[in-house]
């Protein structure tokens, strides 16, 4: 079982994006059990800075091609490249993250290789299928969360699937394989470049889920801007960030950048600390893998209750100030 | 004057999940689901008549789906399209992305010299943001996805706004291309009163008695389908069949239900909270 990754770098800090690393550990995890090897594939103008990182995780090679004219995502040059290093290597699973850059190329690939994909993947496993022998069962949400469907690709190969960042796993323990990176041959084709890049405009990120170990995340519960001052303010006296709800988003309490969901962020701190969120299945599928689950709510039929660790029925406006002047005394 | 195709989708109104949207077995209840115009399909055809506003041109949408998707063609007939085509066979149920770009493509390929094609980012059934790629690599033009902001455009070119998640790309692009719009892009336009009353009674041929047809037809009352066999297409593409991606299960999603510990709301409950979070989370220097 052999398995692609398709690698990428954050084009603002040149490094590489966690959902590569991610991927590599999940492609190693189902290739290595049955003797197969993981190899990465790369293009853009320069190699991500910290590409041996992806050995740690399970890569035994990585193939590039790199040219200046690849800075920016050009995606009819990217397919016919990274298309071409597939057919070479010829594997069993080829996987993408769900990112901007995934979701535009890896859907040409599938159409070019006529093999099947399927976006989104929560879970990946390999098992036996009929007489097909051993095949990747792909889980994934779908009608707006409210289903888990399994998704196969029995005929064809390879089989390809995106996940999104924050999914996947990291392993605690480093692998050592050698880095081994191999420059791909290409006929690089001008005709492909058929986009004009006039302007990069760098996101200001405001929002930084990935290191946090609390978040505090606020919905349509706390009521108004006003009132998520609160939510700020109990997220600083915890060391941790600021997440909403896509009500609260909506409402106009706080900016997008901070919803956790389906269409927000996938987060997975050691706290995560519900106020005034009812529990909605796309909330959820952004925030249930957090280690523990404080909700605050007025309301003990809240579904996320559900799912929570602890929790408070009450006015979130009378518990947080509450809990804010405890956490003076005891800080 | 460009040929502008807008591929434009029914999907069940998944946000509105009720009880009896689910069966028993775990599977999708479609008829206790209301069928809405796919939300971000709106953004693309709004995209479509104000280029077709500034610079002339024809806006035809299409969808694939059943009968009863008829229902957004109407709608895009009251926003401004020029043309509406529903693309339906029993044949083609159960289509993955693979599928329903090859079919969606030869339709593109069949109405001929098309200059745009604008998708929505993804469809709220399956958010798979799929179709519009794989439709653009099988009529061979460039694509531009998640396009946020439309900036500027003539007879020549278009400049768009990327939404490259880290960065915002501002585009350049000649024509042919294939665009997927997001819902940052435009506010979807109301439906035209004019066009609503004229179009109120368009239908399928089918749906009209043999009477009352020669009255549709000369009022542009019937809305065009296509077929299978009348696009010429090869069965094994469509469908099922033509789907390497197979539903293996479905099963609902169930809260976990883990142990819960309540706490009361008692000043000295919460302060026992505050502890245990204390003891757990923050490290205390
Ligand atoms: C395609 C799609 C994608 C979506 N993506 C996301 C996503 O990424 N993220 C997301 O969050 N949602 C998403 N949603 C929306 C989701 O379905 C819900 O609408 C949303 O999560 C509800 O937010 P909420 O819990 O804040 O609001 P509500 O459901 O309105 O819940 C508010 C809660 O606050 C409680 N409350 C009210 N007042 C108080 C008070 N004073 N003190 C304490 N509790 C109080 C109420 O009891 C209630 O439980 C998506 C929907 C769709 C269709
Ligand atoms: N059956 C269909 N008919 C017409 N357009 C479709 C169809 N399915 C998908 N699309 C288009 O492709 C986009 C992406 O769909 P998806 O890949 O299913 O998320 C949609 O927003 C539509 O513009």
């Amino acid at each position: 079982m052999k398995s692609v990754v398709f690698i990428e770098k954050n084009p603002v800090s040149n490094q590489l994006r966690n959902v590569s690393l991610e991927l590599t550990h999940k492609a190693y995890t189902l290739s290595n059990p049955l003797g197969g090897e993981v190899l990465g594939i790369f293009t853009g103008d320069l190699l991500p800075e910290n590409s041996d990182e992806l050995f740690q995780f399970g890569m035994s090679r990585l193939l590039y091609y790199t040219d200046e004219r690849l800075a920016h995502l050009h995606s009819i040059a990217y397919k016919h490249i990274l298309e071409a290093m597939i057919r070479s290597e010829a594997p069993d699973i080829v996987l993408f993250g769900a990112t901007h850059t995934g979701r535009d190329i890896a859907p040409l690939i599938a159409s070019s290789l006529k093999t099947g994909l399927t976006a989104d993947c929560t879970q990946l496993y390999i098992d036996e299928y009929k007489d097909k022998g051993k095949i990747l069962y792909q889980m994934r949400p779908a009608f707006g969360g409210n289903i888990l469907a399994t998704i196969i690709t029995p005929d064809h190969r390879p089989m390809m699937a995106s996940v999104r960042e924050g999914v996947m796993l990291l392993p605690e323990e480093r692998l050592n394989f050698p880095v081994k990176t191999e420059a791909f041959p290409i006929d690089f084709d001008e005709l492909w470049i058929k986009s004009e890049f006039l302007g990069i405009v760098p996101k200001v990120k405001k929002v930084d889920f990935n290191s946090a170990n609390i978040i505090v995340s606020g919905g349509a519960g706390v009521g108004s801007e006003e009132n998520f001052r609160l939510i700020r303010e109990l997220a600083r006296a915890l060391g941790g960030e600021v997440g909403a709800s896509r009500a609260a988003v909506d409402f106009g309490f706080v900016e997008k950048d901070h919803q956790v969901g389906q269409t927000g962020s996938v987060v997975r701190p050691k706290l995560y600390i519900a106020c005034g969120i009812s529990g909605q299945i796309q909330h959820r599928a952004g925030m249930e893998e957090s280690q523990r689950i404080i909700a605050i709510n007025k309301d003990p039929e809240a579904p996320i209750f559900g799912i929570a660790h602890m929790g408070i029925v009450g006015d979130l406006n009378e518990i947080i100030p509450v809990m804010l002047r405890y956490l003076k005394e005891e800080g | 004057m460009k040929k502008i195709v807008v591929l434009a989708k029914q999907v069940p109104d998944t946000a509105n999940v009720t009880g009896d949207a689910m069966k028993e077995d775990g599977t999708v209840n479609r008829a206790a689901l209301p069928a809405i115009f796919n939300p971000e399909d709106l953004n693309a055809l709004e995209m479509a008549l104000t280029i077709k506003d500034k610079i002339a041109g024809e806006v035809i949408v299409i969808s694939m789906g059943p009968p009863k998707a008829v229902e957004i063609l109407k709608h895009s007939l009251y926003m401004g399209a020029d043309r509406v085509m529903l693309i339906t066979d029993r044949k083609f149920a159960a289509a993955d992305t693979l599928a329903t770009s090859y079919v969606l493509a030869e339709t593109v390929k069949k109405i001929g010299n098309v200059d745009l094609v604008l998708a929505g980012r993804q469809a709220i059934d399956g958010d798979t943001a799929q179709v519009g790629p794989q439709v653009a690599d099988k009529i061979g033009f460039n694509q531009v996805t998640y396009v946020s902001n439309l900036k500027e455009f003539t007879d020549e070119y278009l400049i768009v706004e990327r939404d490259g998640e880290v960065q915002t790309e501002v585009i350049k692009t000649a024509y042919p291309v294939l665009l997927t719009v997001t819902a940052e892009a435009n506010t979807p336009r109301y439906p035209n009163c004019r066009k609503m009353l004229h179009y109120f009674r368009a239908d399928l041929k089918d749906n009209f008695r043999k009477d009352e047809l020669s009255v549709a037809e000369e009022n542009d009352w019937i809305i065009p389908t296509c077929t299978m066999d009348d696009l010429g297409l090869e069965e094994d593409r469509c469908g099922l069949k033509g789907s390497p991606t197979k539903v293996h299960k479905i099963k609902s999603i169930m809260l976990k239900g883990g142990d819960l510990k309540m706490y009361g709301t008692e000043a000295t409950d919460i302060k026992q909270l505050v502890r245990d979070i204390m003891k757990d989370y923050v490290e205390v220097n």
